[in-house]
């Protein structure tokens, strides 16, 4: 069974939910959810966006009311009814990923003000705030100057505040909201240390992350929802990303490399000795029309900026394009596009979509010729049926083709991204980092997207810094650093540690 | 902060919400309209009368076509402050060609190449300040402002601050004259609109003029020529500035550089007052023409009214911003109900 990690025997549960339920008019957002944690235990809520996780944490907190029928105990006593200022005077604190501090203000007193909150006398004791501030900060084993304003702050020493915020108010049950998400490799770490840090003192830690390794790093179990249901809790010992990814997202996923491919059509694109001083230099290699080439290597290795100069938005200052047999000299992007060469920016925020304009917009601003009708004035009716033939065969989840793009899931944004670049019917598509900002489900979509696209002979350029991206789905795979070309690898040939460890040395 | 003030200009409900539908943005400014006209017939029984309407279409077409040459610019993120100079420009154009024709004798030979060389002049201002912004990056504020000077002071050179006058009467008929009881101005305004709408709505530079306004680089990166597409906004700006400039001339058979230049602020105001973004990339035209109605009803009403001209200036800066600050209200009692 799926509870096999929830025996009594560890000793009395803080906190047990059975049969949540929680609607919202007509949309389920939970449904018979189980939920439990133990004094001091580290555990981990894991689903994809909109599975749920951020209606649970409210009902747990009292912003939200569960339906009648469900069972909620803290210590074993009859919580429901609860009220958001009850939740808190019984240790339960939530961290939002945005933090709710107060930039003005400084470290003492954002850490203390929740204690200040309603305290009487009605006068603040600046002494007495910093007394305790640097108190809890001792017992984080962390050191923040009291007063300095928040706002200065790193993104992680404001988590830090927040966290001591939480502790200020004799937290037992701390919930946190994708702390990693804006922190480095180096930070999260340091924040890892810490949630083991709160877990020693025996305070319970419920942590939310899209990053697969880190949840199953940082906690003992892991409670799955998906599409508002509880899937299970399962012990993190002896999970992989792989499974985890498969019980989040409902389908399994096809974790092999490609077959090495035999056959060698000829190129369509070679790249001879490219160089652009100060970004790349002396670059080589071709690429076949039905081919995967992925390209990694660490940020600032020069990956990008050779893509812009493949896409003619820069120019380089020596080297060869060879398109189709033939010299390519590009005088803009506009060249580029009308060759047959596509670029999906890794920047989908500012350079990949128009964001506040419609999702029809989008979808046809790169093909505004094609939909020329009488008098060369744009026909509304070409649009519509280019727009609906996109979306439908890409199949975009959308309200309605004039809703701005903005509304859009980071997943089918980047499916209008790939439709207003298939619409102009490239040979060579460039992927620059096509699954940043998407749901694990949505990446496996969008590569499911990419390989079909291969079999029907587009070429396509990945670009990616994650080496399992590349890996799985790439039928070579280039590696650049400090702008050059260092080494190839065919994965079918060779592991996905050897590549990992090739990036990383 | 500026999240509240974009939402107090441009009354949308803030970024990410759809958009009012077009039907319904209209509507809200006919009610306007209507409510006003019932106000002013309520209080005057000479409101509801021929000569309100006339006064009202001969004066509507200037501003109007100014804020025509405004609203594409606004539209693409800019502003053109030269509007009002480029009209007087151009209107000295076709006053220098009609004088060197024969002056009030001069006939239709002379006044179709003044015409022409008054577009053109208009179209050549729109594109040198367009290329500037295009090629350049300069802010267009910036850039316009500069048009601007450059213009004034160019126009009081050449014509020693004075006004260049005595047309022939087909000049003056362009400005008070009627087809069929029309006033020629208002046919002239309305073919603009047309135009305007057209080429908004159902070109492929219009069609980049809405993305450019929205994020440039997005849009240059969808391979759109937006250094073209920048350039062209000018330049119909300065060629509808010309049309302005004619019908002004027209209407007060002389050219003085400065006519008009009480009109500048009132044309942004108008945009807005027609639901344009003020940072760009949303705008119609329709809204924008209802929105210039209601000022001119206004105008027009207190006028009848014997209100003072500067009090009713003063009423024109009044309504727009409470219209803003409705819409603001407006936009969280509809946030919160969704």
């Amino acid at each position: 069974m799926n509870n096999d990690a929830t025996t009594d025997e560890r000793g009395p549960y803080l906190l047990r939910l059975e049969h949540v339920s929680k609607r919202f008019g007509g949309v389920q957002a939970l449904d018979d959810i189980s939920f439990n944690i133990r004094p001091g235990e580290v555990l981990c809520l894991a689903g994809e966006n909109g599975c749920g996780k951020s209606t649970l944490i409210k009902t747990i907190s009292g912003v939200h009311r569960p339906e009648p029928g469900a069972v909620m105990e803290w210590e074993g006593q009859d919580m429901t009814g609860l009220d958001p200022a009850r939740a808190r005077a019984m240790g339960i604190q939530v961290i939002w990923q945005d933090l709710a501090l107060f930039p003005e203000m400084s470290v003492a007193e954002n850490i203390a003000f929740e204690r200040n909150l309603g305290a009487r006398p009605r006068v603040v004791d600046a002494a007495a705030m910093r007394r305790e501030a640097g108190a809890i900060l001792e017992r984080l084993g962390v050191s923040i100057p009291l007063d300095a304003p928040v706002r200065s702050l790193s993104i992680a020493n404001r988590q830090l505040v927040a966290i001591a915020r939480a502790l200020v108010a004799d937290a037992r049950l701390v919930f946190m909201d994708e702390p990693t998400a804006s922190l480095s490799q180096k930070e999260t770490d340091a924040l890892i240390a810490i949630v083991r840090r709160l877990s020693e003192q025996n305070i319970a830690v419920v942590f939310v992350s899209h990053r697969l390794a880190e949840v199953l790093e940082i906690s003992s179990r892991v409670t799955v929802l998906r599409d508002g249901r509880y899937v299970g809790t399962y012990s993190t010992e002896g999970m992989t990303q792989a499974r985890l990814t498969e019980l989040m997202t409902g389908s399994s996923f096809d974790y092999a490399a490609r077959p090495e491919r035999t056959d060698r059509p000829a190129p369509i694109l070679s790249v001879k000795n490219l160089t652009r001083e100060g970004e790349y230099r002396d670059v080589s290699f071709d690429i076949a029309p039905g081919e995967v080439v992925g390209l990694t290597g660490r940020l600032g290795s020069g990956r990008t900026e050779l893509a812009l100069s493949l896409f003619g938005m820069t120019r380089p200052d020596a080297g060869e394009i060879i398109w189709q047999g033939r010299p390519l000299r590009l005088q803009s992007n506009r060249d580029a596009i009308r060759a047959g060469i596509a670029y999906v920016s890794e920047d989908r925020l500012s350079l990949g979509l128009v964001q506040p304009q419609s999702i029809a917009d989008n979808t046809v601003v790169t093909v505004l010729d094609r939909l020329l009708g009488p008098g060369k004035l744009l026909s509304p009716k070409k649009k519509k049926r280019l727009v609906d033939d996109w979306i439908d065969r890409l199949r975009v989840k959308i309200g309605a083709a004039g809703d701005p793009v903005s509304t859009l899931s980071g997943g089918n944004q980047q499916r209008i991204v790939l439709a207003k670049w298939l619409a102009t019917e490239p040979k060579l598509l460039i992927l620059d980092s096509p699954t940043v900002g998407v749901d694990v489900g949505a990446r496996a979509g969008i590569f499911a997207i990419v390989d079909q696209l291969a079999k029907d002979g587009l070429a396509i350029l990945l670009i990616s810094d994650e080496a399992p991206e590349v890996y799985f789905n790439a039928d070579r795979i280039l590696h650049m650093r400090d702008g050059r070309l260092i080494e190839e690898f065919i994965p079918a040939r060779t592991t996905l540690d050897h590549v990992e460890e090739a990036i990383h040395a | 902060m500026k999240q509240i003030l974009a939402q107090l200009l441009s009354g949308k409900p803030g970024p990410g919400a759809a958009s009012v539908p077009a039907a319904r943005e209209n509507l809200a400014l006919v009610a306007v309209l209507f409510g006003l006209v019932v106000l002013f017939s309520a209080i005057s029984d000479r409101f509801l009368t021929g000569a309100t309407f006339a006064s009202i279409a001969y004066q509507l077409p200037e501003l109007g076509l100014l804020t025509l040459a405004m609203l594409i610019p606004i539209l693409s993120g800019g502003l053109n402050l030269a509007v009002t100079f480029s009209a007087n420009i151009s209107g000295l154009v076709l006053a220098w060609v009609l004088m060197w024709g024969g002056g009030a004798d001069a006939g239709l030979t002379a006044l179709i190449p003044a015409i022409i060389l008054a577009l053109v002049s208009g179209a050549v201002i729109g594109w040198v300040l367009g290329a500037v912004v295009a090629y350049t990056g300069a802010h267009p504020i910036l850039a316009s402002l500069a048009m601007m000077i450059f213009l004034r002071g160019l126009g009081e050179f050449l014509t020693r601050g004075g006004s260049v006058s005595g047309f022939p009467p087909e000049v003056t008929w362009l400005g008070q004259g009627n087809v069929m009881g029309i006033p020629v101005p208002l046919v002239i305004f309305a073919l603009c609109v047309g135009i305007w709408a057209l080429i908004l709505t159902r070109t492929r530079l219009g069609f980049a003029i809405y993305q450019l306004g929205s994020n440039l680089e997005a849009t240059r990166y969808s391979g759109i020529n937006t250094r073209w597409a920048l350039t062209m906004v000018y330049v119909l700006s300065g060629i509808m500035c010309a049309v302005a400039g004619i019908v002004m001339a027209s209407r007060f058979n002389s050219v003085r550089v400065g006519h008009g230049e009480a009109y500048l602020l009132i044309t942004v105001l108008a945009c807005f007052l027609g639901r344009v973004d003020p940072f760009g990339g949303f705008g119609r035209v329709a809204p924008v023409i209802l929105a210039l109605v209601i000022l001119q009803v206004i105008g027009s009403g207190l006028n009848l009214l014997g209100t003072n001209q500067h009090l009713a200036t003063a009423l024109w800066g009044g309504i727009l911003i409470s219209v803003m600050v409705m819409r603001f209200i407006w936009g969280r009692v509809a946030g919160r109900m969704r």
